[in-house]
Formats: structure tokens, C-alpha cells, sequence
């Protein structure tokens, strides 16, 4: 499969992913670093194009892609054809390796910006601009601007979650909700915390909306498309915290909990056991690591204002200083620290868009996965379930066989079929569940692979960009300080 | 080159730290007597510094000698030259700060209790950590003590100071106790009598325009010395609380890598390492700026006290210069006691003249040696600043190199 590295907007589209927080110059600096590939190697492997993708378009009616049937259970909704095209593809969960090959090859690209302020008080909200271009055909333009509220993403979510998560996909959380910061927003505050506030819920809006389009069944949700695509959207109140689906959620999750304490499964399947295990030890360290990042940002900005305070007094100290030349130093020190305060602004801007929220992220993944897990398990309990009720009711009509009673022994062999298709049923419900959370898994520690690497690789190069950054600066100083006669 | 102080342990012995020490102020070092700490203990809460002297002066008995002192000897000896009327007129070398562990030794206790709630590994970590800064505080009150006698010793007066001798000489103990409470408030008072006198004498203008000049800029650049000396602490606090997030960090990323199981492992481990490196790098550079740019603004913070002290002794004598010259004019209208107040009067003159003559020169050297001073350690403060970006650069981009290899 041939691709072509992605046009310069597309490039652009990556950065503002993650840096658009930087309002400084250097900003552009890193987008200007040519990321470009070392090699030419099968593109899979390259870690810099998270988003220049082939534009290479994704026919639907490739001769590759062969309608798949599905046996498995039918999905919650039934397939909507959105376009002739799509009809092939039914909501099967059975995707082949063609398939997940092509899941890296989309051409969407989906960005959040422009928030603004509807409303005022405690009723107001923020609404932000939602830009889908994709060429895609399910979607029925090139380009489509829609306006959407916090609460709509919410509402996404959690429909997709009802209808994919049993199924065991991995379907991605949405940003959470903050009560604190919203507040600030809504009371009118327009100072720095609110202006971040307000930004850093866009960017993690838009990486969840990146992250769900990834998944090929997600994408083509009509819920999803739907979301996308029309300028006017029903209010989703569900998802208001102290709603009635609110608190159903609450109850169902207490619910689920305790079903998680009794149910004890019989793994035969080792490869489940030992996912299970490594998820859990992730969990545990992604949120040490995301606490000390966090502890690292706060330290930053702190360093960042001290060294500005340390620049302002050095200035004045090369005030009161009356050898000249030693006062025309120091207060080149100052200047030298106040561009150095600058850059540890930007270091821990950088810090956190790409650290912090990464690890925010997949803190969060990692509970929709574990969360995919426990529904096999509820899967597996119900299957198990069926088996003890057909076992009971063949007991039944095993007794009934001697009581000749005519009626109720048809009406316990029909229950006998009806039990029987039960646990055919919850066998293959176990067993589609457990295909899916194999491909799932997969999947996710790819896309978790290309993520960290990503990332973290665009992390170092913008500490190789301070340090670069302080060379110059200490190397203009240092004459100055020589000069010192 | 660029691995130079990246070593396992966080090397403050590197060899720019031996040999005289006195970074603080640019000193000639003068054959006829040469003054340095060659080692101290730490002893619970007390430091002993091992005080050795060269000398071809006739006044001691041998040409090497040494002896060991404390703390509370130091301060003997700079109080007794502050009470020293000779002296008046000269800028007495600031005492050396009291060697504070406090701090350090309750983060030691503190590691210790918390044993139990970290890994083996974490917890030598940290230990190191710990040890490595109670060595720098040590290591740096050495410095500080060092510098006050490298001070003195260069100083044509107060070298030849008998008391000095004793100090450098009498290898016992000199017996020196802490002040009692009864001095310690007289002291207070003293102080409370002399700031209040301070600010009298700061109002009367001064005749001579160099005085006048210097009492400015004194008053002003001791303020600003201060409020640098505090915000250069705190920026140099907030650096070594970065330094040990990444440290923090570095860990993680090492169990994370020992744990993964896809690829990212070796990315993990890889990535783990350079934090380490760079991490140290960090720490050096906070320690860094600490010793040239901390240090030094904490030591003129102290020595241009001392130089308003000078200028507060000159404006008391010359106030009692005037108020004697008032007495003698009414003594001599009333025509009583006229030789008493001319004798007074004579006195007055001298001691103010005296001082006026060897102040002047004082606040020459004062200002010679800061500029000095200044120079050396902003010049050495950007060097190391140069040093450690540049082995951080390379570090990053070998990493890097790797990394994008390794793909």
C-alpha cells in the first residue's frame, strides 16, 4: 500500500493537537522542526505522522473489503445506511486484518476551537466549534462546522458506551466533568486559570473525538456521524450529575461493583489473566507518573514566576550598583533571566499538553479497558447462569417425567428448548466477547505504542529546544560578564 | 568533557573545589601569612574546622602550624574586633554564618521513618540525595569560615591583630562561651540603640561629597543586596524541587519499562536513563547557581553591612566631633572647664579624622574587591551554565538519535 506523507496542513493539524496551549513564538518552532522520518520504512513504524496520513482515499467498495456477515449477536441499534455505500458493512464486530490495517489509513481530520461564551451566570455555557474534513464517504460533505456543548460530547459517550462497552469494545471515555472550573467560567472570570481551563478542555475534546473516529465501528455510528455532521443536536440531560440517569448511573455502577466481588470465573484462557494483570500494574504506574508530572508542572510555573521575581531584583540591583560596567551586567543578568523565566513557562506548558494529559488519558483508557474485561466476566456469569437454570429445568421436567402431568411436562420440555437457546447464546456472547477483547486489546496497545512514542519523542525535542535556547542565551551573556572591568 | 560531573555520586570534591576556596572575594594571597580550613567534622551539632597557617611572620613560634576551632571562637574573635575602638575605621570582615544541619538532618530523619513506604532502590536514591546535600551545606560552611580568616589575614591591620594570633596559634581550647542571656540582650539594646542612632546619623549630610555619596549608595544597594539574595534562594529552591520531580519520574519510567509488554519497554528504560543523567545535570546546575549566585549575593549582603557599620561609626564620631566643638564654645563663653573641653575636643577630632582617612580607603577596597568579586563569579556562573546546557543537549539529542533509530 503506497502512501504519501501528509500536506503541510495536516502537519500543522498535529502540532495544534497538543501545542496550540503555547501562545509564544517558539510555538511555531516546533512545528517547524522537521519531524521528518529517518528512514522509509513501512509506515506503521514511523512516530511522527500521528495524524499525516496517507491521503490516499478509503473506498468502501474496495474489492479487498468482502461484506462480512456476522453470526455473533446483533448489535444494539440496527445498521443505518447512511449512503449506498455503506451498506455492506453491517455493524459487524468480525473485522478482518485488511480491515485493521486499514484502521491507520483514514483520512478525518477533526479539530475543536473557538470556544465561546453562551449565556450568562450560572446557566451559561461554553460551546465550541466542531471542524470535521474527511473524505470519507460516509459523511456527506468534505467539510463540515458544527457547535457543540460539553454536555453533547458527554452525551456521545455515554451512548456509545451502552451500545458498544457489552460488546467489548473499547469504547474511549469522554473528558471529565469539573463542577470548580466550569463555575469560574460561568461566573465570568476571565482570568488566567479560566482562560486555561477553557483550553484544556478543548484540546482533551478533541483528542477524545480523535480517538473515537480511530475505531472503525465507532466511526461509522450513526450516533457519531450524527454528532459530526447536524447543526442541531437534542439536548443530552442524562448526563447532568444529578439527573435521574445520573443517579441510575451511580446505582448501576455500585451494582457492578458488587457483581465484580462475587463473581468468581474460571479463567481458562491465560492470555486473559495475564492482560488483566498487566493493565492493572499500568494503571498503578501511569498514575505515579502522572503525579509527579503533575508535581513537575506545578514546580515549573513556580520556578518560571521565581526566576521572574529574581530578574526583577537583579534589575534593580544593577540600578543601585555604581561601577558602571558591573551595573550594565547585572543588568544583562536580568534580561538573561527574564528570557530564561520565559522559557520555563513554555517548558511547563510543555510538560504538561503533552505529558500530563497524555497520562490523564490513558489513565481513563485504562478503565474503559479494565472496564471491557469485567463485562466478559458479567458475560461469562450470565452464560454461567442460563447453564444452572437449564440445569434446573431439566431436573424439573426429570421429576415431571413421572407425575403425568401432560401440560406441565411440554411446558417444561419448551422450557428445556428455551433455556438451551440460552446458553447457546450465552456461549457465543462469551465467546464474540472475548474475540472482540483480543482485537480490542491489540489494537489499543498499537495505538498506545504510537502514542507514548509520539509524544514523548515530541516531549524530548522540546527540551532540546530550551536547552538550545539557554546556550544562546548564557553564551550572549558571558562577554558581558567578562567585560567587567 | 561533557561527562564531567555525571558520575554516580553527585561529586562536589571535583577539583575546581580545592585549593583556596575564598570564591567569594578576590584576596591577594600573601606569602608572609596564609590562613586555611584543611578539614572539619561534624560532630552532632557541632563542626570542628581544622584552622592551618603558614607563616614566615616572626610573631609565631613555628611557620605551620594547627589548630582546631568552633564556631562560637569565630565569633569571638569578629566581636572582639568590632569592640575594638582601633578598628573603628575599618570594615570588619562579616562573621561567618552559624552552620545550620537543622533542616537537612530532620529530611534524613524523615527518609528514614518512611523507609518501610518505598523500594530498596528509591530509598538509596534518596539517601544519596540526602548525603550529597548535607555534604554541600558542610562543604559550604567550611567555605564560609575559610573566607572570613582569608579576610582577616589579608587585611594589613587587623592581621597583626594579638587576639587573631591566639586564634590562629593556641592550640587549646580558647574557652569562648556563647554569649549569656544578660549579653545577649544587652546586645539587642545595643542594636536597637544604634539602628534608631543609625537613622540620626544617616539624616545629618555629610560635608565630604564621598561620604555623602557612599552613604547613599549603601543604604540602597544593601536593601536590593537583600531582596536579591532571598529571590535568588527561592528560584534556586523551586529548580531543586524539579530536579527531584524528574528524579521521581525517571523511576517510574524504569518500572514501567521492567513491566511493559509491548514494545515501549526498551523506549521506557531508554528514556528512564536520560532522565537520570539529566536530572543530575539539574541538580548540578541548581548547586551551581547556588554557589556562585546565592553565595556571593549572601556574602555582600553581610560585607555592605559591615560597610554601613563603618560609615554609622564615622557619623557617631562625627557627631561627637560637633557636639564637642559646641562644648568648647560654651566653655569658653562661660569660661569654665575650657581645657577639659579642649582635650575633649582634640580627642574627638582625632578619632574622627582617623577614621574618616582609614574609612575612605576601606569603601575604595570594598568596591574593588565586590566588582571583583562579581566578575569572577557571574563569569563562572555562565560557564557552568554553558557546561551543563551543552551536556544536556547532547544527552538529549543522543537519546533522541536512538530513539528514532530504534523505530
Amino acid at each position: 500500500m503506497s502512501e504519501e506523507r501528509g500536506s503541510s496542513a495536516q502537519t500543522e493539524e498535529d502540532e495544534d493537537l497538543f501545542v496550540s496551549a503555547m501562545e509564544s513564538p517558539e510555538a511555531a518552532r516546533l512545528s517547524a522542526e522537521d519531524l521528518s522520518p529517518s528512514s522509509n520504512g513501512p509506515r506503521d513504524d514511523d512516530p511522527d505522522d500521528l495524524f499525516a496520513e496517507a491521503t490516499e482515499e478509503v473506498s468502501l467498495d474496495s474489492p479487498e473489503r468482502q461484506p462480512i456477515l456476522s453470526d455473533g449477536p446483533s448489535p444494539a441499534i440496527t445498521p443505518v445506511s447512511i449512503s449506498p455505500r455503506v451498506d455492506v458493512f453491517d455493524r459487524s464486530p468480525d473485522l478482518d486484518e485488511e480491515e485493521e490495517e486499514n484502521r491507520d489509513t483514514f483520512d478525518i481530520q477533526i479539530s475543536v476551537s473557538d470556544p465561546e461564551k453562551v449565556g450568562d451566570g450560572m446557566n451559561a455555557f461554553m460551546v465550541y466549534k466542531v471542524t470535521t474534513k474527511t473524505s470519507l464517504s460516509i459523511f456527506s460533505r468534505d467539510e463540515v462546522c458544527v457547535k457543540r456543548r460539553f454536555s453533547d460530547f458527554l452525551g456521545l459517550h455515554s451512548k456509545l458506551a451502552s451500545k458498544y462497552m457489552h460488546m467489548g469494545f473499547i469504547v474511549p471515555p469522554a473528558p471529565e466533568k469539573s463542577i470548580v472550573g466550569m463555575t469560574k467560567v460561568k461566573v465570568g472570570k476571565e482570568d488566567l486559570s479560566s482562560v486555561e481551563f477553557v483550553e484544556k478542555r478543548r484540546s482533551a475534546l478533541e483528542r477524545y473525538l480523535l480517538r473515537t473516529v480511530k475505531h472503525p465501528a465507532l466511526l461509522k455510528d450513526p450516533d457519531v456521524l450524527q454528532f459530526l455532521e447536524s447543526s442541531e443536536l437534542p439536548r443530552a440531560v442524562s448526563t447532568q450529575a444529578l439527573s435521574g440517569a445520573g443517579i441510575l448511573r451511580m446505582v448501576n455502577k455500585a451494582a457492578d461493583a458488587v457483581n465484580k466481588m462475587t463473581i468468581k470465573m474460571n479463567e481458562s484462557d491465560a492470555w486473559f489473566e495475564e492482560k488483566q494483570q498487566q493493565f492493572e500494574n499500568l494503571d498503578v504506574q501511569l498514575r505515579k507518573l502522572h503525579v509527579s508530572v503533575e508535581s513537575l508542572v506545578c514546580h515549573r510555573k513556580e520556578l518560571s514566576v521565581n526566576t521572574a521575581l529574581f530578574a526583577k531584583s537583579a534589575a534593580m540591583l544593577g540600578n543601585s550598583e555604581d561601577h558602571t560596567a558591573l551595573s550594565r551586567a547585572l543588568s544583562q543578568l536580568a534580561e538573561v533571566e527574564e528570557k530564561i523565566e520565559q522559557l520555563h513557562q513554555e517548558q511547563a506548558n510543555a510538560d504538561f499538553y503533552l505529558i500530563s494529559e497524555l497520562l490523564g488519558d490513558y489513565v481513563r483508557l485504562i478503565t474503559a479497558v479494565r472496564g471491557v474485561f469485567d463485562q466478559r466476566m458479567k458475560t461469562w456469569g450470565k452464560w454461567q447462569d442460563a447453564q444452572l437454570m437449564l440445569q434446573r429445568k431439566r431436573e424439573a421436567e426429570a421429576k415431571l417425567q413421572y407425575a403425568s402431568k401432560p401440560e406441565k411436562l411440554q411446558q417444561a420440555r419448551d422450557e428445556i428448548r428455551e433455556w438451551e437457546g440460552k446458553v447457546q447464546h450465552g456461549e457465543r456472547d462469551f465467546e464474540q466477547i472475548s474475540r472482540n477483547i483480543r482485537r480490542e486489546v491489540g489494537q489499543f496497545e498499537k495505538e498506545r505504542v504510537k502514542d507514548f512514542r509520539v509524544v514523548i519523542m515530541k516531549y524530548l525535542e522540546s527540551l532540546v529546544h530550551s536547552q538550545q535556547q539557554l546556550i544562546k542565551y548564557w553564551e550572549a551573556f558571558l562577554p558581558e560578564a567578562k567585560a567587567i572591568a | 568533557m561533557m561527562q564531567e560531573g555525571l558520575d554516580d555520586g553527585p561529586d562536589f570534591l571535583s577539583e575546581e573545589d580545592r585549593g583556596p576556596r575564598a570564591v567569594n572575594v578576590d584576596l591577594q594571597t600573601d606569602a608572609t601569612l596564609q590562613v586555611d580550613i584543611s578539614d572539619a567534622l561534624s560532630e552532632r551539632d557541632k563542626v570542628k574546622f581544622t584552622v592551618h597557617t603558614k607563616s614566615t611572620l616572626p610573631n609565631f613560634k613555628q611557620n605551620e602550624f594547627s589548630v582546631v576551632r568552633q564556631h562560637e571562637e569565630f565569633i569571638w574573635l569578629h566581636d572582639s574586633f568590632v569592640e575594638n575602638e582601633e578598628y573603628a575605621g575599618y570594615i570588619i570582615p562579616p562573621a561567618p554564618p552559624k552552620p545550620d544541619f537543622d533542616a537537612s538532618r530532620e529530611k534524613l530523619q524523615k527518609l528514614g521513618e518512611g523507609e518501610g513506604s518505598m523500594t530498596k532502590e528509591e530509598f538509596t536514591k534518596m539517601k544519596q540525595e540526602l548525603e550529597a546535600e548535607y555534604l554541600a551545606i558542610f562543604k559550604k560552611t567550611v567555605a564560609m569560615h575559610e573566607v572570613f580568616l582569608c579576610r582577616v589575614a589579608a587585611h594589613p591591620v587587623l592581621r597583626k591583630d594579638l587576639n587573631f594570633h591566639v586564634f590562629l596559634e593556641y592550640n587549646q581550647d580558647l574557652s569562648v562561651r556563647g554569649k549569656n542571656k544578660k549579653e545577649k540582650l544587652e546586645d539587642f539594646f545595643k542594636n536597637v540603640v544604634k539602628s534608631a542612632d543609625g537613622v540620626l546619623v544617616a539624616g545629618v549630610k555629610d560635608v565630604d561629597d564621598f561620604f555623602e555619596h557612599e552613604k547613599t549608595f549603601l543604604l540602597e544597594y544593601h536593601n536590593r543586596v537583600k531582596d536579591s539574595s532571598a529571590k535568588s534562594d527561592r528560584m534556586i529552591r523551586s529548580h531543586k524541587n524539579a530536579a527531584d520531580d524528574i528524579n521521581r519520574i525517571a523511576s517510574t519510567l524504569y518500572t514501567l519499562g521492567t513491566q511493559d509488554s509491548t514494545d515501549l519497554c526498551k523506549f521506557f528504560l531508554k528514556v528512564s536513563e536520560l532522565f537520570e543523567k539529566t536530572r543530575k545535570i539539574e541538580a548540578r546546575v541548581a548547586a551551581d547557581e547556588d554557589l556562585k549566585l546565592a553565595d556571593l549575593l549572601k556574602y555582600y549582603l553581610r560585607e555592605s553591612q559591615a560597610a554601613k557599620d563603618l560609615l554609622y561609626r564615622r557619623g557617631r564620631a562625627l557627631v561627637d566631633y560637633e557636639n564637642a566643638n559646641k562644648a568648647l564654645d560654651k566653655a569658653r563663653a562661660k569660661n569654665k572647664d575650657v581645657l577639659q573641653a579642649e582635650t575633649t575636643q582634640q580627642v574627638c577630632c582625632q578619632k574622627f579624622e582617623k577614621i574618616s582617612e582609614s574609612a575612605k580607603q576601606e569603601l575604595i577596597d570594598f568596591k574593588t574587591r565586590r566588582v571583583a568579586a562579581f566578575r569572577k563569579n557571574l563569569v563562572e556562573l555562565a560557564e557552568l551554565e554553558l557546561k551543563h546546557a551543552k551536556g544536556n543537549l547532547q544527552l538529549l539529542q543522543s537519546c533522541l538519535g536512538v530513539l528514532k533509530g530504534d523505530t
